[in-house]
């Protein structure tokens, strides 16, 4: 009974991405699916597709769902917070800066392109932080928000003032950071993005004890033998490394962190290792919806995956703020 | 057992010391009390005990050793603290919440042991919690979240547990409930330092009572050494009376009005 939600999730990943491959510009059976993800079938334009286009596009979406899901995770359990996540704390935004700059400095390497953006992220908060302190509400968790939303927009603007002044190339990928997408989506993006997620991923889980102690509080932690202040800043650094390896590849997906952990604990209760692998499958499983829809809704037209998380994320977010007491 | 020697506290920007000098013990099988007026240093031996001040004289030793030498987790084997307000960020089931009292006993990986399993149901049972074990814990009503956090101490499986006011917002029935209970863990052979403003529950159920005031211990010793009324009154800056109680004999607190000027008609 108790392994049904990870069943479930794990069945409706399954499905999503069999959709993902089957469905698009060019609708695929099953069959054909199987087929060409196999090397049985003898359909060349199904094995292009589904090889070379989808396939490598429906795992970075799975990736950087599973990643935003984790971090999202992390951070509200560091933060004590249910609305804390990567995008809304100016992490995602951070991220995007460093990348963007790094690229408008003719950077092209996917590896150095990722370290800038959790160069960006890092930044982006310690500037949350010192904000929050600067306000005297470092402890309050919604001025922590607050000043998350701050460093965020002044991220964006940052972002507009290197477009201002950059090449059209440079001006492309910025927009292609701020809106989010896995369209360009490649093996090199996958490998990233993988490595990231099972390091970190696996650093996390296995200090998911101290993350369940730390969500009771710093007094508490530092009682139940937990360095509240170190253990804070880890988490924090590994979260927002997540985050930033998702936007080196995809740019900005927002609300993802938000919405899965709250579907995750609600299935799994509050621990955090099991919530964290639920959200790793809901996440995986949301982005790679949302990807589908991204590309098929107003098809041939493709929407930013970055707009379709934001349309589900922000009814969600103002529900969750009624429940702020 | 935990014994402060010379224990000097002093937050950073403040002239005046938190804590001066203090030295008393809580030894095993015994109740003691810490008590005194608003800003007196309690709140300040518990964050000393939990390493979240540093020390600017003197030791907290628990269990023979200095706290500040022993690694957190060592600590948390050893002590265990209920702090004054605590909410889990995320309600959880009371029986998760109690078992994260493991914590210091667990290793990164690797489900709960027989030993963890039998830790927790026994500090449900001693609680007088097992009943709620499966509510959650944004459910239970401020008594039994109190007797909860005990449990989650209590499953630390310590030589020592520390609390700071246990009984804030709690009605007599469950102030004495709980009183009942820290008396009980100290009968059981536990350390139990208990830090209090319900003078007339220390004088009741204490072994041991310290009064400090203004950072400095004033008295230390049974109840009916300590809470004398000249004492009390010079401390709490307030006029009292201390009477003994017919029924069980411990000294009783009753703070007077003090006389006011007539309120003129108008």
């Amino acid at each position: 009974m108790r392994r049904r939600p990870w069943f479930i999730l794990l069945v409706v990943l399954l499905a999503t991405s069999i959709m993902a491959l089957m469905l698009g510009a060019t609708s695929l059976s099953p069959g054909s699916v199987w087929g060409a993800l196999v090397g049985s079938g003898r359909d060349e334009t199904a094995r292009l597709i589904v090889r070379g286009i989808r396939l490598p596009r429906v795992v970075l979406a799975m990736l950087v769902g599973a990643a935003l899901g984790v971090s999202g995770t992390v951070l509200q359990g560091t933060l004590r917070n249910g609305l804390a996540e990567p995008y809304l704390l100016g992490v995602s935004g951070g991220a995007a800066v460093g990348a963007v700059l790094a690229v408008a400095s003719g950077i092209s390497s996917p590896p150095l392109i990722a370290l800038a953006a959790f160069g960006g992220a890092l930044l982006a908060v310690a500037g949350v932080l010192a904000l929050a302190q600067a306000s005297g509400g470092a402890g309050d968790t919604r001025i922590l928000l607050m000043a998350g939303v701050v460093i965020g927009a002044f991220a964006n603007a940052a972002i507009m003032v290197v477009m201002a002044a950059a090449s059209p190339d440079v001006t492309r990928n910025a927009l292609w950071w701020m809106m989010g997408s896995v369209a360009a989506a490649g093996w090199r993006d996958v490998t990233l993005l993988a490595v990231s997620l099972l390091v970190v991923g696996a650093a996390l889980l296995s200090r998911a004890r101290a993350l369940d102690v730390l969500a009771l509080g710093a007094d508490a932690a530092d009682s139940l033998g937990v360095d509240a202040t170190r253990a804070g800043w880890l988490f924090f650094v590994l979260a927002s490394l997540l985050a930033a390896s998702t936007v080196a590849v995809a740019g900005l997906v927002g609300f993802v962190g938000l919405m899965v952990p709250h579907l995750a604990r609600s299935l799994a209760g509050s621990r955090a290792r099991p919530t964290m692998v639920l959200s790793a499958l809901a996440g995986g499983a949301l982005v790679v919806a949302a990807d589908l829809a991204a590309r098929t809704v107003r098809a041939p037209a493709e929407l930013p995956l970055g707009a379709v998380t934001a349309l589900l994320g922000v009814p969600f977010f103002l529900w969750r703020l009624r429940e702020i007491r | 057992m935990i014994a402060f020697e010379g224990v000097r506290v002093r937050y950073p920007g403040r002239s005046e010391d938190a804590l001066t000098d203090v030295s008393f013990f809580a030894p095993q099988g015994t109740l003691t009390a810490v008590v005194g007026p608003n800003g007196s240093g309690k709140s300040t031996l518990v964050r000393a005990v939990l390493g979240r001040v540093s020390l600017a004289g003197g030791v907290v030793r628990v269990g023979g050793d200095p706290a500040s030498a022993l690694a957190r987790r060592t600590l948390a084997q050893r002590v265990a603290v209920v702090t004054q307000r605590e909410e889990p960020a995320f309600p959880m089931a009371v029986r998760d919440y109690v078992s994260l009292g493991r914590h210091p006993w667990q290793p990164a990986w690797g489900a709960p042991t027989g030993d963890d399993e039998a830790a927790v149901t026994r500090a449900l049972r001693d609680a007088a919690v097992h009943a709620l074990a499966e509510r959650r814990t944004d459910s239970l009503s401020g008594g039994e979240w109190q007797r909860v956090r005990i449990a989650r101490a209590l499953a630390q499986s310590t030589g020592t547990i520390v609390l700071d006011e246990p009984t804030t917002f709690l009605d007599i029935a469950h102030e004495m409930a709980c009183f009942e209970l820290l008396s009980a863990l100290a009968r059981a052979g536990r350390a139990v330092l208990v830090v209090s403003h319900q003078l007339n529950l220390v004088a009741r159920f204490a072994d041991r009572v310290v009064l400090l005031s203004r950072g400095m211990l004033v008295a230390d010793g049974p109840p009916e050494e300590v809470m004398r009324g000249e004492t009390l009154e010079r401390v709490y800056e307030w006029p009292l009376v201390v009477s003994r109680d017919p029924a069980v004999g411990a000294p009783t607190l009753v703070p007077l009005r003090k006389r006011h000027a007539p309120i003129p008609h108008r």
